[in-house]
Formats: C-alpha cells, structure tokens, sequence
C-alpha cells in the first residue's frame, strides 16, 4: 500500500472528495424508503470513504473518520434498528411497523417521515461499524499498527 | 401475548448488541448475556403453556397481514422444542462461564452465543421459507465464528469443511426459494401448503426431494452427514455441547415440519425410511471406530438423527410423536453428554480413550452423571431415551415396517456398546494423572441438565400426549393454516 501512500493526487483528492462522499451517503441513507438507496447502500458509501482513507493515511485515517471502537458502531447500530422494531410494538402496533408522519418543514417543503428510518440508521451503523472492523483488522497485518 | 414472538427473537439480538457497546468489561457482558438467554427461555416457556390447550398464537411482522408479511408461529411443535432448545442454552451459558474462567474467555463470545440463540429462535418460530433462510444464516454465521475460537491448523481445516458444506446447502436453500416462489407465487409456510397440492406431482416431489436435501445437510441426514464428525470435536466443549444439541435438531425441527406441512403425506415414505436406516447404521458404525470420547459422541449425533427421520417416515401420528419426543429428548441428552466430555477432558488432559482412565475412582460425580445419558442414549429402561423408541417401535409395528424396527434395534445395541466402551476405557481402570479440576459450576450445569434429561422418565406420560397432540397437529395442517392465515395484523 505503500505505493498508494505516496500518492500526492490520491492524498489531496481524498482530502477534497470525503466530504461530497458522506454527503452522498447521508442521501442515500434517506432516500432510501422510497427510492434507490437505504440504510445499507449508504453504509457502503460511508465504507468507501473509510477505505480510501485507510489507503491513504493508514490506521491515522480511519481514527479520523470513525473515532469509536467498530464493535461499538456494531452494537448501537444493531440495538438502534432493533429499538425501532419494539417502538412498533410500544405503540400498540405489530413488531417493526411503522408509523408515517406528513410534515410541511421551512426549506425542505413537504416531508413524508417514517419511523422505519429509525432501522435504516441501524442498518446503516452496523454497515459502518462491520467496514471499519474489516478494515482496521485486515489492515493490522501490514505493520501498521494495531487495529 | 404475541409481542412475545418477536421479543423472543430480537431480544438475545438486543443482548449482543450491548455485549459489543459495554466492550471488554466482563461482569456486565456476563449480565446482559444471561439475562437475554433466561428471557428466551421464560417467553418459550410461557408461550409452550399458552399453546399447550389452545390454537397458535401467530405474530404479523411489521402490521402487514399473511401472506403478504412475514409470520412468526408459535405452535405446540414449535414452541416444545424451543423452550427446551432455550433450558439448554441457559444451562450451557452458566457452563461456558464456569469452564472457561476469567483469562480464558474470548470476550465477545457473548454476542456470538447471544446470535446464535436469535437464530435458533427464528428458525424455530418462523412461518415464512425465505425468512427461515434468514434465521438458518443467522444462526451458522454465529456458529462458524464460535467454531473458530481458538484457532490452531487442525480447526482451521475442520472449519473450512463446515462452513463449505453449509454454504453450498445454503445455495441449495436459495434455489429452492426460487422454484418455490416460481411454482406457487408464496413463501408463506401456511399459504404454501394449500397451494402444493394444486402443484403437478413432479413439481411437488421435487420441491420435497429439495427440501429434504437442504435441511438433510443442516440435520446432518445420511449421506450429507460428512461435515459433523470432523467438525464438532475441534470446538471448546460449550460450543460443542451447544451445537450437538441445537443445531441439527433444528434442522430435524424443520424437516419434520417441511415435510408433514408440504411434503407428500400419503403412506410410508420409502425415500425416508431408507434415509434413515442408513444415517442410523452409518452413524453407529463410524462411532465403534473411534478411540475419542468427542469423537464417538459427535458420530452418535447422526445416528440418533436416523430415529427421528423413521418416526417421520411412517407418516402416522404415533411416528410422528415418536419422533418429536425423541428430537426434544435428544436435545437434553446430547447436550449433556458432551458436557461430560468436557468434564473428563478438562480432568484428564485428553479425551482419547487410550489416555483416559479412573474417573470413577477419582469422581464419582461426574461417572454418576454419565451413566444415566449412556444409558438413556442406548435407549435402556427405565431412561429417558426408552420412552421415544418404545413409541417408535410401537409405530413401525404399526405401520408393517418390521424392517426398519430390526435395523433401530440392532444400532440400539451397538449405541450400547459404543457407550461401554466410552466406560470402560474412562471410568473403570486405573486413574491417570490429574491435568485439572472440573469446578462445581461445570459440575452444576452438567447435574441441571442431567436431572431435565432424567425428569423425561417422570413425565413420560404427559410428555408423550404433548407429543401426540403435535403430531395431530402437525399432520392435519389445517389449525396451523387457518390461524397463520386469519390472524389479525
């Protein structure tokens, strides 16, 4: 990786394209009900992101990124889309149903809210949380240091 | 009531996710892990009593009506056999802690324990093919992490089988959701039922010949048993112990429920009987050839497999319950006896035989545990194993399948001989020296699951009137089905 560690255009490009890509994952996160995208699509992006950032500063990279331990991610993602499922329930619903809110918000206009987002951000955390533990323990063995 | 169902599943999910937030810290990981196992065990318990006299209770995922959503079903079968898988899990875990102690423990051995559990859990009580699917990954995704705990070549490459081999059924698995879906436009379990007997015959014998195949490797049914033996016995004993006593009895769960839910249930299956009288001799075969107290065990896993696949062969109430009783029984016994394994390797430093010896001499305890598991394996009254295998043999009487009942009486024999063998060469003789001490929490679960295994004997009546009243359900799907499909969102 070493090659790519020297790559003063990765480095630089990176630097400018982190951004636009967590954007870019965030609207996929939330598009997702209803059109292309989702919890996992975005968690993805977000992945990529991680990876570059592993490729170009190594271990330092992906701290920057993610500052939490990747089972942390993995846990609270998987207790968020679960605590979604028993909100169904709580509610006097069935397990995992969702409840649709038709809001009018300042600048967005018309807004359709599912509380089924609440499982795509867990979906999307456990995304997240498994691509930064991949990365981090695949990249321990390259003498980079610890995961 | 029916918040139980999912709670039931998502609860020990819950669990391992805060096993991963609260990190490295033990007691809280310890905490939160057993309070999860001991609420799938009271919800399986409280849901097998609401059962026991009246219809299912049926749970609508996500508000959406079958068949359109995916069903939970909390059926008699069901729930029978996951409050019993669920005592199992509990005793395990106190076992795990106990056994492997403060320095040993791999610290999120927790999350993967508390996967596994959802997973048994959904596979158990879903109502829904590709859901099933979900359930089976869930659950191997957990055991194939669990199986690598401690890492060395010799566990690498008996892994490697494993997880191969439930990969491809896996694929096997995929497929027929697809032909499934093709042929009848449903994955719902109940609304598939009334849709397979509309289906050409070869259409429908071959959805039933695929699915005999991909819950056949997870069941480890000859001749797709190859996997278990070489894979079990590399694990750490609670593992071990857990899949022995789980993970192929939900397959064979799910086989009985495929099979009298979809399958052709018009006479004796031939294909069946055969299936398994082979996977019995198979089994029992592979198991006098042994010097390894694991081993032996693991290669009775699949003999025992064949008496539940006979009892389903025959197609008639009294099989079925036969069958049921001798899966839930198993259960208990199988967990139990790798316990003990466990325990005299712990003690000895090795389970080959030939290195074994004096455990009678040096604990009493722990040969007092055994006997009554051996016994009840080889199916010797007043045990708990002969209560199932007396209503197998009634049934095979029964049915004119004197065949079948030479050939179940025959390995019961061998059983017997493999189990004196495990005996003779562990407990008699002279004692070899001490390589460590077995703690009283090991002792104390083994003894918990010792005493559910022999309270079998105690309730033998009512348990096989459970069991008949399953097999009555299970036969005339047509309770089943109407409350799957009628139930409210």
């Amino acid at each position: 990786m070493t090659v790519l560690r020297e790559s003063i255009i990765l480095r630089r490009g990176l630097r400018v394209a982190t951004a636009p890509l967590a954007v870019f994952s965030l609207y996929l996160l939330f598009a997702g009900h209803n059109r292309p995208g989702g919890g996992f699509a975005g968690g993805l992006v977000a992945g990529v992101a991680i990876a570059l950032a592993w490729a170009t500063e190594g271990e330092a990279g992906t701290r920057r990124l993610v500052a939490v331990r990747s089972t942390v991610l993995l846990g609270a993602g998987l207790a968020v889309a679960l605590v979604t499922g028993f909100a169904g329930l709580v509610w006097g619903g069935a397990f995992l149903e969702s409840a649709v809110w038709d809001l009018s918000l300042p600048l967005f206009g018309d807004v359709k809210l599912v509380s089924a987002i609440g499982f795509d951000i867990g979906v999307y955390l456990v995304v997240v949380g498994v691509a930064t533990g991949l990365i981090r323990s695949l990249g321990a063995g390259s003498g980079e240091g610890p995961a | 009531m029916s918040w139980l169902l999912p709670a039931a599943v998502a609860v020990p999910l819950v669990g391992a996710a805060l096993t991963l937030v609260v990190g490295r810290r033990l007691l809280p990981q310890r905490l939160i892990a057993g309070s999860s196992i001991a609420f799938l065990f009271g919800a399986a318990v409280t849901l097998l009593l609401a059962v026991e006299e009246g219809a299912p209770i049926v749970s609508q995922l996500g508000g959406w009506p079958a068949p359109a959503g995916i069903s939970l079903v909390a059926d008699r079968f069901s729930t029978f056999v996951l409050a019993t898988s669920a005592g199992m899990l509990v005793a395990v875990f106190v076992y795990a802690i106990a056994q492997l102690g403060r320095d040993a423990l791999d610290w999120w051995f927790h999350a993967k324990y508390l996967v596994l559990a959802s997973g048994v859990a959904l596979s158990l009580l879903t109502g829904d093919l590709f859901n099933l699917f979900v359930g089976f990954e869930v659950m191997l995704v957990a055991s194939y992490v669990l199986l690598t705990v401690k890492t060395d070549r010799r566990e690498i490459r008996a892994t490697i089988s494993y997880v191969v081999i439930n990969l491809l059924a896996s694929a096997f698995f995929l497929v027929l959701i697809a032909i499934v879906y093709g042929a009848t436009g449903t994955l719902n379990l109940a609304d598939l039922a009334g849709r397979v007997a509309d289906l050409p015959t070869g259409v429908a014998d071959a959805i039933s010949l695929l699915m005999l195949a991909v819950f056949g490797i997870k069941a480890a049914l000859f001749p797709l048993f190859m996997w278990l033996p070489d894979s079990y016995p590399t694990a750490p004993t609670p593992v071990t112990a857990i899949f022995a006593g789980l993970l192929t009895k939900v397959g064979m769960a799910i086989v009985i429920r495929t099979q009298t839910l979809l399958g052709p249930t018009d006479g004796p299956s031939t294909v069946l009987l055969w299936v398994a009288g082979a996977t019995m001799v198979v089994g029992v075969l592979g198991a006098i050839a042994q010097n390894d107290i694991k081993r032996i065990l693991s290669f009775h896993i699949v003999s025992q497999i064949g008496y539940m696949a006979m009892g389903l062969a025959f197609v008639t109430v009294a099989g079925v319950a036969a069958s049921v009783l001798f899966l839930v029984n198993q259960v208990v016994v199988k967990t139990g006896l790798f316990l003990i394994a466990g325990i005299v390797e712990r003690e000895q430093g090795t389970g080959a035989l030939s290195r074994s010896g004096g455990m009678l001499q040096r604990r009493p305890v722990v040969a007092a545990l055994f006997a009554p598991l051996a016994l009840s394996i080889a199916g010797i009254p007043p045990f708990g194993g002969f209560v199932p295998k007396l209503g197998l043999v009634q049934a095979g009487l029964e049915a004119d399948q004197g065949g079948i009942i030479a050939v179940s009486l025959a390995v019961s024999l061998l059983t017997l001989f493999s189990m004196t063998k495990i005996w003779s060469a562990a407990f008699w003789g002279d004692p070899v020296p001490e390589a460590g001490r077995a703690g009283p929490g090991m002792i104390g679960a083994t003894a918990l699951v010792v005493a559910a295994a022999i309270a079998v004997t105690f309730v033998a009546g009512p348990a096989m009137e459970l069991s008949t009243s399953i097999a009555t359900d299970l036969l005339s799907s047509d309770g089943y089905v109407s409350s799957v499909l009628e139930a409210a969102p």
